[in-house]
């Protein structure tokens, strides 16, 4: 029969194993896997690699929006903005219902070298009034939105937004 | 009539009292205790009975106001229309966070009364101590309600029309998720306020193990419906193709979840050997605690999610509070008395309980990495500003080398007897499920060339043969006479089958989300009359029509689906426009065989009016209904637990004191 010492050390022992494990690889996955959220004028103040993945946020421009198709695949085409710059959005499939012009939006995917933004995900809220943390932030950071004053701004009258830099 | 007397102010009232009632529930047996004054001690039940019914009668006023429409009551007002049909006027009490605080203390009065109810032959201190903790965090959770989101507010001049439900959230999926989520999560106060009661005693013995572990199963099976119901939904409502999305709000219930799990088994290793009684107290509070910051960090906005309904951060503080006095007082009582208790029953490495203490290793792993995935967002942000996110590539690459280890232990460790295992009498049936192990995982390396699919059902199919083989030797099948074999079937305690079952879950659930690997999809624009080919089948859309429902109008369309010119079912997505939330929900039409799922979307129309165009999108979803079916299958085998003979017998009688007859027959 075993010693109560020997017991616990090899206890120890596993935890250790499985501790380092799960070190390891939450590690290794942190360095290939972060998302960081952009707003559009980082975007184009701060470029960043285009193998890189971001969660870029802000407003959908009223009016921007264009459909088209290639062959029988929906494309949808838009610019986002958070009222400092604009940034231009191609996504190939269907956004989510909540979806809207003068709404708030996040598209994850990459920023090609011709300042358009390649997504592979939209995401819009389960709420119509709710506004992403992150986009909220961003609104407010750029001084389009003070929320002692009210609720956000619709886009339709942010009149002087930024076309994007062609 | 009814609604003069459970008026909202009544209610009001009820939970004001629930509340008192609930700390001196809290206070009054601890007092009793320490002077030994029995009268006080036998306060106890009382009072957890009377909270309880303080709460009931609340509740039934909440729900009263919601069915009679009261929009003079805000919470009605924002969350309920006259136009809602009723089953939803009802559920959507709890579809919001001030009625959801209010049913979390409901169940949690429950559990009290249930808890002082079945108890009597505990020891009368241990009683209680376990009645006075699960009070103290009742009153916390009714004061919270009753302070920062008290479901009961009035306003002046009270308009004619609700304000409307999330149309989204009108669906029987949701309607019974968080109730039996919440149980699930509530479920776990009461082995956290037993570790805090033997913590106070001083004492873990294997009565206190017996006691712990079936209300563990009962939560823990709660908690698994409660997600495979929630994954359930967000797969066929929101109509993404997804099932999970590693959403801070899924993680918050995964997280208790896996440490629950940790904890039914090791208060087995508790129950039948007393050993690990330090690590089970730990998990016990954990647990409790991952529930309670899961809910209410959620609730409070401190995570940000897609599942979140608008938050208010004035919460958050109270919420913390709360969350520092119940997990951090509870840690700091274990760092004091912990070291007191006395440890008992060694054990080699190689053997059940040094199986489960590798299970408990690797769901603790499992649960440290999704606690970090979730936090670490938040963190940054808080200190750097930089706003970042962690999402389903993370997960993915860290959990699967844990799950694929814990899935090989989970084929093995059942053949094992307790306390110490030789390798000569399993060795048989490792190397047959080993064997067909590898023969499904390389044959399916072959068919589909994906690497980890293939290995995680290769060894999901292993967990199902070790199980079909255990059972075939326990009942002694092909080698004694048949009916020595029934005898043997007959005799088999209920938990037997309950593990093999719940383990049995995992490995469908496995092979579910190895199925969706190789799902195939197709987002297309077509007019009606088009086909699309799409995993070996023509998807066509026959029509669209247009109409209107009680609180919406809709747009349905028929999409035929045929292999080879032969008809095989027909589907029916529609979109619903809901006028009043100026909201537009798609309706996911799902067909399965059980083998795959046809799961199609109905999108926009585009075009002119003359030569409309329609976005659809097709999913072929391979094994997808077994991921649920793997869910309720574990959960099956929980609530198969609790009908075991050791528990249904009277809990303490010397009798069932020997349920080692397992361990023998292993």
């Amino acid at each position: 029969m075993m010693k109560r010492k020997t017991k616990r050390l090899w206890i120890i022992v596993a935890c250790m194993i499985g501790l380092g494990l799960a070190l390891t690889l939450i590690l290794s996955a942190f360095s290939s896997n972060l998302v960081y959220f952009k707003a559009p004028s980082q975007i184009i103040n701060h470029p960043t690699d285009q193998n890189h993945i971001i969660r870029l946020g802000g407003m959908v421009i009223n009016g921007s929006v264009r459909h088209s198709h290639q062959g029988q695949t929906p494309m949808i085409q838009f610019q986002v903005t958070d009222g400092q710059a604009a940034v231009e959005v191609h996504f190939t499939g269907v956004v989510p219902d909540l979806f809207r012009e003068g709404q708030s939006v996040i598209a994850i995917g990459r920023m090609k070298s011709d300042n358009v933004f390649i997504a592979n995900e939209i995401l819009a809220k389960h709420d119509e009034t709710y506004m992403p943390k992150d986009v909220a932030d961003a609104l407010k950071r750029s001084g389009k939105w003070d929320p002692r004053y009210g609720p956000p701004p619709d886009s339709a009258r942010w009149n002087h937004m930024t076309k994007p830099e062609k | 009539m009814l609604e003069n007397i459970l008026s909202p102010e009544a209610g009001h009232f009820a939970l004001a009292l629930a509340c008192c009632m609930a700390g001196a529930q809290f206070i009054l047996p601890l007092i009793g205790v320490q002077t030994n004054n029995r009268r006080l001690i036998n306060l106890a039940p009382a009072l957890a009975w009377g909270q309880f019914i303080a709460l009931a009668f609340s509740f039934a006023c909440l729900v009263t106001a919601s069915i009679c429409d009261d929009f003079s009551v805000l919470n009605i007002l924002q969350n309920s229309a006259s136009d809602k049909p009723l089953l939803y006027k009802i559920t959507g009490v709890w579809g919001n966070h001030e009625g959801s605080i209010l049913l979390w203390a409901l169940i949690l009065g429950i559990c009290g009364a249930v808890v002082s109810s079945f108890s009597q032959n505990l020891p009368f201190s241990l009683r209680a101590r376990v009645i006075a903790i699960l009070g103290g965090s009742a009153a916390g959770f009714e004061l919270f309600c009753l302070t920062t989101s008290n479901p009961f507010k009035r306003i002046w001049s009270a308009p004619m029309e609700g304000q409307g439900m999330n149309p989204l959230l009108q669906d029987p999926g949701l309607a019974f998720h968080p109730p039996i989520l919440y149980a699930g999560y509530v479920g776990f106060s009461v082995p956290f306020a037993f570790a805090i009661a033997a913590l106070i005693e001083g004492r873990v013995d294997a009565a206190w193990g017996r006691w712990v572990r079936p209300w563990t199963v009962l939560a823990w099976s709660l908690l698994t419906i409660g997600i495979t119901l929630g994954s359930w939904w967000s797969y066929y409502i929101l109509g993404w193709g997804g099932y999970w999305f590693w959403d801070p709000v899924e993680n918050a219930s995964l997280l208790p979840w896996l440490t629950g799990t940790a904890l039914l088994h090791c208060a087995l290793v508790v129950e039948k050997r007393e050993a690990l009684k330090i690590w089970t107290i730990l998990l016990a509070i954990g647990t409790f605690s991952l529930s309670l910051s899961g809910t209410f960090l959620v609730r409070s906005g401190i995570l940000n999610s897609v599942h979140a309904f608008a938050a208010d951060p004035s919460r958050g503080i109270f919420i913390l509070i709360l969350l520092a006095i119940i997990s951090g007082g509870s840690l700091l009582l274990f760092a004091w008395r912990a070291p007191n208790l006395v440890q008992e029953g060694i054990f080699a490495p190689f053997s059940r309980e040094g199986a489960i203490v590798l299970n408990n290793i690797l769901l603790c792993s499992m649960a440290a990495v999704v606690l970090t995935g979730t936090l670490y967002p938040p963190f940054i942000q808080l200190l750097t500003g930089q706003s970042l996110s962690v999402g389903k590539p993370f997960f993915d690459t860290t959990l699967t080398p844990i799950a694929l280890l814990l899935l090989i232990g989970m084929a093995i460790a059942p053949l094992l007897p307790f306390k110490k295992a030789r390798w000569q009498p399993i060795a048989l049936p490792i190397y047959i499920a080993g064997g067909l192990t590898v023969i499904s995982a390389v044959g399916l390396y072959f068919y589909a060339y994906k690497i980890l699919p293939a290995i995680a059902s290769g060894i999901g199919i292993g967990i199902i043969i070790s199980a079909i083989i255990d059972f075939i030797r326990k009942i002694t099948l092909f080698q004694t006479p048949l009916k020595n074999s029934f005898h043997r079937l007959l005799g088999l305690p209920r938990a037997y089958f309950a593990t093999h079952l719940a383990h049995i879950g995992i490995a469908i659930t496995t092979l579910g989300i190895v199925g969706m690997a190789f799902s195939q999809q197709k987002i297309v624009e077509i007019h009606t009359g088009e086909t699309v080919h799409l995993a070996g089948y023509e998807w066509q859309l026959s029509s669209i029509q247009q109409g209107i429902g009680p609180n919406y109008r809709s747009i349905d369309a028929t999409i035929a689906i045929s292999r080879k010119g032969k008809a095989v079912t027909w589907l029916f997505p529609s979109q619903h426009y809901f006028p009043r939330q100026r909201q537009m929900i798609t309706n996911v039409a799902i067909h399965t065989n059980l083998i795959a799922d046809f799961y199609v979307v109905l999108g926009e129309k585009r075009g002119s009016n003359n030569d409309p165009l329609y976005i659809l999108r097709f999913y072929y979803n391979p094994l997808a209904p077994w991921i649920w079916l793997g869910g309720f299958t574990m959960a099956l085998g929980g609530l198969i637990t609790l009908t075991d003979r050791r528990f249904r017998v009277g809990i303490l009688s010397k009798k069932t004191r020997k349920p080692s007859t397992k361990a023998k027959q292993a």
